[in-house]
């Protein structure tokens, strides 16, 4: 697990845990889940937010780089829950705000 | 001593095959960006250690990587590999090819059924670093239009005049998408560009990409009612020698063309060939006349005839043809060879280079009179590149 805490951007800001597809992690020099650090409310936009600025070479894989829709083949999960549909300004469960569960970043299952 | 590099895009990552000037022994270096899609990667002719390289996915996007030390290492132009600190994102976004909306009219073109579908971005084809500097460099993308980076790939801005040109909205996709696919750059003209769309046609700038010119006369598709359609053809692939910029080599969906005044006008070229589909089309480096094809059996079976590769050459500039087939596969060769998979170098001795659907990369170092397998078992090779050091 990569440790995002020193970048801290002010008291309100908490720690959500994120799980990348394997492609995302190569490409980002992760292994295992990453942690950033997310002002509330924390929500997919804020999540993603926070991961973009800090793994910039990120940009545009997960969301399209001017219309911020999610790539369609790409979906989001949170406590075992379809995130991938939710407006992208909704809260996400206080487990993935708070750091207890991870908000997955999974591949669709497609293309054979 | 001399040396070769060979670019190789393949449908699971890139590879760098390097060899001396014999090319007889070479070093296999990759799989870089295991598991992507790379369409293309091509050396800058201005500095050999800086090479481009298209990589896509169907989940992830298309993604623009560099490499500034011959392929050793790469990196995202403008971008760190690791994580940065904040605060801020940076100012690169290499990986951004928006389309440029302020010019019109630019917002459809012709669906498969007819109707109008919006522009949208999905890949990039084909990238063609500037002759004469590093840092600027074109990317051919579908839906087809032409990007340019002046930052060495750090950011890019569409020349929206080619997408602009007023045949835009009659665009359509071929079978496998509709995308600028070749660019080739006038050593003599630097205002001067040819780029080929299937399944638009050829087209040419005069004025650096500002506007461009439909160059389809002569060509005869089968499938277009008027023989003499502006656009709607599916060009495969287009090749020029460097020493006469106006003269054009093209494999066609079907037809091997040839245009001696920049595009002005073509003529077919096919002569004895044992079939005329194909995609892959080269020049020899230093016989402007001496020209390279992969004729492959149909439209509908994209394999070479009678499980026979061979690449046929003409000395002739087109017309009289001859099967090259030594240390080639005489049966049961069932592969295709795709349009930017074939390349020569500017040894002395040409070196002719292509890969194959089956993962082979073959090379020849007598301008095609003998043939050997660089490697044999590599993924789908979609993209061949040579750079030649002296």
């Amino acid at each position: 697990m990569q440790d995002g805490s020193e970048f801290s951007q002010g008291t309100s800001a908490t720690q959500v845990r994120v799980a990348l597809p394997y492609h995302l992690r190569n490409l980002a020099r992760l292994e295992g889940d990453v942690l950033v650090e997310v002002s509330a409310p924390v929500t997919m936009r804020s999540v993603l937010d926070a991961l973009e600025v800090r793994y910039p070479m990120l940009r545009g894989t997960i969301r399209d780089y001017d219309t911020g829709q999610r790539r369609a083949f790409l979906r989001y999960f949170a406590c075992a829950e379809d995130w991938s549909l939710a407006s992208p300004d909704a809260e996400l469960p206080e487990a993935v705000s708070s750091g207890k569960e991870p908000l997955l970043i999974i591949g669709a299952i497609a293309g054979g | 001593m001399s040396s070769v590099r060979v670019l190789v895009g393949t449908r699971k990552g890139a590879f760098v095959l390097t060899s001396d000037g014999k090319r007889k022994d070479w070093n296999v270096s990759g799989p870089f960006f295991a598991g992507w899609e790379i369409y293309h990667m091509k050396g800058s002719p201005a500095d050999p250690n800086r090479i481009y390289v298209s990589q896509t996915s169907g989940w992830f996007g298309q993604l623009i990587q560099r490499s500034d030390d011959g392929g050793k290492t790469w990196h995202q132009p403008g971008l760190p590999n690791e994580a940065i600190p904040p605060p801020g994102p940076p100012t690169a976004m290499p990986n951004r090819f928006a389309y440029d909306t302020a010019a019109k009219p630019l917002t459809t073109h012709q669906w498969y059924d007819g109707t109008q579908h919006p522009w949208e971005f999905k890949r990039v084809w084909h990238i063609e670093p500037s002759l004469s500097d590093p840092d600027t460099v074109y990317a051919g993308v579908e839906d087809a239009a032409l990007f340019r980076s002046t930052d060495g790939g750090e950011n890019w801005q569409e020349l929206s005049g080619l997408r602009g040109h007023g045949t835009g909205s009659k665009w359509t996709p071929g079978a496998g998408g509709m995308g600028v696919h070749t660019i080739i750059l006038d050593a003599t003209n630097p205002k001067r560009i040819y780029i080929a769309i299937s399944a638009a046609g050829a087209f040419r700038t005069d004025d650096g990409g500002e506007t461009w010119k439909p160059i389809n006369k002569g060509l005869r598709s089968q499938y277009i009612p008027d023989p003499d359609a502006e656009i709607g053809h599916c060009v495969h692939h287009v090749a020029m020698h460097r020493a006469r910029p106006d003269v054009l080599f093209m494999q066609k969906h079907w037809d091997v063309m040839r245009t001696d005044d920049a595009g002005e006008h073509w003529r077919e070229v096919s002569g004895n060939l044992p079939t005329d589909f194909g995609f892959a089309i080269d020049v020899h480096a230093h016989e402007p006349e001496t020209l390279y094809v992969v004729p492959i059996k149909s439209d509908s079976e994209h394999f070479p005839l009678d499980g026979k590769l061979r690449v046929y050459r003409s000395r002739t500039g087109g017309n009289e043809w001859e099967p090259l087939g030594k240390g080639l596969p005489e049966k049961d060769c069932y592969v295709n060879v795709l349009r930017d998979a074939m390349a020569v170098d500017t040894l002395d001795d040409c070196g002719v280079y292509f890969g194959t659907t089956g993962g082979q990369v073959y090379a020849s170092a007598d301008s095609g009179d003998n043939w050997a397998p660089i490697v044999r078992d590599l993924p789908a090779v979609l993209s061949v590149e040579v750079q030649t050091m002296a």
